[in-house]
């Protein structure tokens, strides 16, 4: 058997025309180099979607003590979307980053379980976690996209905590990368992304060249289970610790939170018999 | 282990390591746990727990501390759950599967992708080599689809169990990674028309072939689960032994391993069940079966141990898939109780509502602490490989009779709307049915725990007698001293009731739970002197009198559940596991129902009782084969024409 250690040349010593080896060649060293995406994906630990959310008594926040938490939806569609790439060999590395307390370790977990090859565990404990912003995190990030030498970073457009759709524009920012957030489709061309975006208006299609950042919406794949196989390969992958310092990120909170309400509990409706007592009802509650 | 009857145990001056460390993995390849590390004398573990409740000996190592996971394997496990969780509630249709009576191929192909068809096969032939606990973990979750559950548990808890623990390392290698990852599947294959219980009477016959290479299979079995689909069967068929030393020819069994590849086999059409509708259960016919002589598992004739020790080993985790089923179930039903208004009142206002809960919250207590119990007692034995296989039966006796009555129960509930089809009540009621039949019925299960006990006493008390004939003083103030006690209800304590607020040695009960623990105390004490009694009247006749031995297997497994409770709510204070003290209340009366129910037991086994008149009632219906009373309007004819009319006003 001929060794295959340099495909192009092997190709090249057995087809008869040299054009043929040369096209050949070509099309193998473009082969070669689209496997060359290294991913950068975040993946956020929250609290489980199906879970009933409930305030703490003191309104400062939510109700986390001995709560369900698990990975954040849209950061399993981003983790699955780094799969998938991997799978069509246009990634070669994928590697997780969650920003968290020690917990946020099982995230990670279920992200290489998800077929991730490395992980990256950013301790943020106590306060310092609950004041965190994607500011902060985008910073990390930005950071990490650099040390790393990635170049694609996938996001969730949004975590259910904190519904803020910041994190992937901040870091596309910082970097100085074109973004193409809300996706829902991503192809590669050649050396650039075409993605389909969801916008209010419909659907926008939108070509950037890579480096890049993208989040990712809900339609934009269905993620797969982590099978059990899996899970106990994924105890072999390792995990990295470092400190927001680490990178140079200073966590001093930007913003404060000032209280945290119920919404309004929802009133019963009233019937009225015509339009006379409807313009008197409001009158009456002053909104008119 | 077997007890070698010694009652002093030597002390053993000298701590004998069974094996380099009490946790890790086991030759087969299971993983062992022992956080704890429990470093116990031999002769703590000569024998597991059960057993030694038939002398009155409470062994309090074995049961407390309850079986715990250290940090990492319990983190791991929580990481599997979630999305075996997930997919039993997102891709698994159970009301389609049952209408269908057919699991459909991509829920099977999702359940193979997860890994659960090699749960408990060993690493290095690609499976997940989960522990007996982590095993019962996820039972619980797979129980949720009764049909689901069975087709797993005839692959792997006995489909494939037999090449696990008795075959060589050659068919390991040949056949366990395909049946790991499902792309093989395997059934059981005991069960003949004319053989059911009486495992032992199957007439499927394998010769020797004239080459002597291989055996030819000829027989039928039934009611195999997966049959319509399995690649891999583990047949069991009568052989020709010849016995060594007397050179008489003997037919025994024999277990083989037999590849539907071989030929020879056809496969009936799936039976139309009342519940599990969902699982394959068909009739297995081999012709002329070619079978290589590899194939035998274990030895030639050694095949009633193979299938006993297969059937021991996964009953167990009955247990947990029923508390997995109750759980859920209470979850399901309190909401119909919290919302439905009767009489102005919310159901679960009502005290009999409540008393309905209560009841299915003890028994799936029960259930689970007994299960995780036994499987941690398993993953925890130095060495690796205890006889468990009495507290296994205890667990599946018990459970499957909470669990048909707890489904009654929520059904009840519900009322009407329960025994309607578009809720899933009657169909988890249905699916709970099998649940006594299979895996060894309740019946024999109980005459196998009642008998393998009496048999340890028994040998243990002729011991005693013996050293009482010979005039061993200690002996006999131990015998005095034990009967004086337990006629005041006494009896000597087994150290496991804890008088002050310190655990001490960690061996005990915590003290919220005195109430409980000393009414087990009192049933250990009661066994101890039943048990010697029942050998007294009866001796070896004991076999035939199967309402007494009913009676004694009923308080032991009574007894069993009472120490896993005890053990697990003492856990639950010591750890401070949220909740604590509704799983202390729950214990303590969970404790006083059942020593109720077993002093009624211990009363009719002292002295008076209906069996023999219920004997012979049954026995004369038999005899004629229907109802004897004559009909209630029944009259003679009247030959005086004298009828009973109110006299005249």
């Amino acid at each position: 058997m001929w060794p295959i250690f340099d495909y192009g040349r092997f190709v090249s010593i057995i087809s008869s025309s040299d054009v043929y080896g040369v096209v050949w060649m070509r099309s193998l060293a473009q082969l070669h180099k689209m496997a060359n995406l290294r991913v950068l994906v975040g993946v956020k630990r929250v609290i489980d979607y199906a879970v009933k959310i409930r305030v703490k008594p003191d309104n400062s926040g939510v109700v986390t003590d001995g709560v369900k938490h698990s990975m954040n939806p849209f950061c399993e569609i981003a983790m699955e979307e780094a799969v998938r790439l991997k799978e069509k060999k246009l990634a070669k590395e994928i590697i997780a980053v969650s920003c968290g307390p020690a917990q946020a370790q099982e995230t990670i977990r279920t992200a290489l379980a998800m077929g991730a090859d490395r992980g990256i565990h950013v301790e943020v404990t106590g306060k310092e976690y609950e004041n965190m912003t994607p500011l902060h995190v985008s910073k990390i990030m930005a950071k990490l996209a650099q040390d790393q030498e990635a170049n694609l970073v996938i996001l969730g457009k949004q975590s259910i905590d904190g519904d803020n759709n910041q994190t992937g524009q901040m870091t596309a920012a910082l970097l100085d990368w074109p973004q193409a957030t809300f996706a829902s489709e991503v192809t590669k061309e050649n050396d650039h992304l075409k993605v389909v975006r969801e916008i209010d208006g419909g659907l926008e299609t939108v070509k950037v060249t890579l480096p890049a950042v993208i989040t990712a919406d809900l339609r934009l794949n269905e993620p797969r289970y982590a099978t059990l196989p899996n899970i106990m390969k994924a105890k072999k992958k390792k995990i990295a610790k470092h400190k927001a310092a680490d990178f140079g990120v200073d966590l001093t909170p930007t913003l404060e939170v000032v209280g945290v309400e119920d919404p309004p509990v929802r009133q019963a409706g009233q019937k009225v018999e015509s339009t006379e007592e409807l313009v008197a009802k409001l009158k009456d509650s002053g909104v008119v | 282990m077997l007890s070698t009857g010694k009652l002093r145990p030597t002390l053993g001056l000298v701590r004998r390591p069974w094996c380099a460390s009490a946790a890790g993995i086991h030759s087969s390849g299971r993983r062992l746990h022992n956080p704890d590390e429990v470093d116990l004398f031999d002769f703590r573990y000569t024998t597991p727990f059960v057993k030694n409740l038939f002398v009155g000996k409470f062994i309090r190592e074995q049961v407390f501390p309850f079986p715990r996971l250290n940090q990492q394997d319990y983190d791991q496990l929580q990481q599997m759950v979630d999305p075996v969780e997930r997919f039993f509630k997102d891709d698994v249709d159970s009301a389609q599967i049952d209408t269908d009576a057919k699991i459909p191929a991509e829920t099977l192909q999702g359940l193979k992708d997860l890994g659960l068809f090699g749960m408990q096969v060993p690493l290095e032939y690609g499976g997940l080599g989960l522990s007996n606990t982590e095993y019962a973990r996820l039972g619980e979750i797979t129980a949720i689809d009764g049909a689901i559950a069975v087709t797993l548990a005839a692959h792997q808890a006995i489909g494939l169990k037999g090449i696990m623990i008795a075959g060589n390392a050659e068919q390991k290698a040949k056949y366990l990674p395909k049946l790991a990852t499902g792309e093989h599947v395997a059934a059981f294959a005991l069960t003949e028309p004319s053989s059911g219980s009486d495992a032992a009477s199957i007439q499927t016959r394998a010769t020797l072939s004239d080459s002597g290479k291989h055996f030819l299979l000829n027989g039928g079995k039934i009611w195999i689960s997966n049959g319509g689909i399995a690649d891999v069967f583990t047949v069991f068929a009568k052989t020709e032994v010849v016995d060594s030393k007397s050179g008489e020819v003997k037919d025994k069994v024999t277990a083989f391993i037999v590849e539907r590849s071989f030929g020879g086999i056809t496969s009936g059409k799936p039976e139309d069940k009342l519940g599990i509708r969902g699982s394959n259960t068909c009739t297995v016919h081999f012709e002329d079966t070619p079978v290589p002589i590899e194939n035998v598992l274990g030895e030639v004739g050694g095949g009633f141990k193979v299938a006993m020790n297969i059937l021991n080993g996964g009953r167990f985790s009955m247990g947990s898939s029923g508390a997995g089923i109750v759980k859920k179930l209470i979850e399901q039903t309190a909401e119909h109780a919290t919302t439905r208004t009767q009489f102005d009142r919310k159901l679960m206002e009502f005290p009999i509502i409540q008393e309905k809960f209560a009841e299915m919250a003890l028994r799936a207590y029960a259930m689970e602490s007994m299960a995780y119990l036994t499987a941690g007692i398993m993953d925890r034995w130095p060495g690796g490989s205890p006889d468990c296989s009495v507290e296994a039966a205890m667990v599946k006796v018990y459970s499957s009779e909470s669990v048909w009555s707890s489904v009654s129960e929520a059904l009840q509930v519900l009322g009407g709307l329960g025994y309607m089809k578009e809720y899933p009540y009657e169909r988890y009621l249905r699916d709970a049915r099998i649940l006594m039949i299979f895996e060894g019925t309740n019946e024999i299960l109980r005459m196998y725990i009642a008998l393998v006990g009496m048999k340890f006493a028994g040998d243990i008390l002729k011991e005693k007698l013996k050293e009482l004939k010979r005039g061993n003083i200690g002996v006999i103030l131990q015998t005095v001293r034990q009967r004086w006690g337990s006629g005041f209800g006494m009896g000597p304590s087994h150290g496991f009731v804890s008088e002050d607020r310190f655990i001490g040695d960690g061996f005990k009960a915590h003290p919220s739970l005195t109430a409980g623990a000393k009414l087990l105390e009192e049933n250990v004490n009661n066994l101890g002197t039943m048990t010697e009694t029942l050998l007294a009247r009866h001796d070896k006749g004991i076999v035939e009198e199967q309402l007494v031995l009913k009676r004694v297997a009923d308080i032991t497994i009574n007894m069993y559940a009472m120490t896993a409770v005890v053990s697990r709510a003492s856990k639950a204070v010591v750890m401070g596991l949220p909740n604590y003290d509704h799983e202390v209340l729950m214990a303590n009366t969970f404790c006083q129902k059942t020593y109720n129910e077993n002093m009624q037991m211990f009363h009719d086994l002292g002295g008076e009782n209906t069996d023999a008149a219920v004997q012979k009632i049954g026995k004369d219906i038999l005899k004629t084969g229907n109802y004897i009373a004559a009909h209630p309007l029944d009259r003679t004819h009247d030959f005086d024409n004298i009828d009973v009319v109110p006299p005249q006003r």
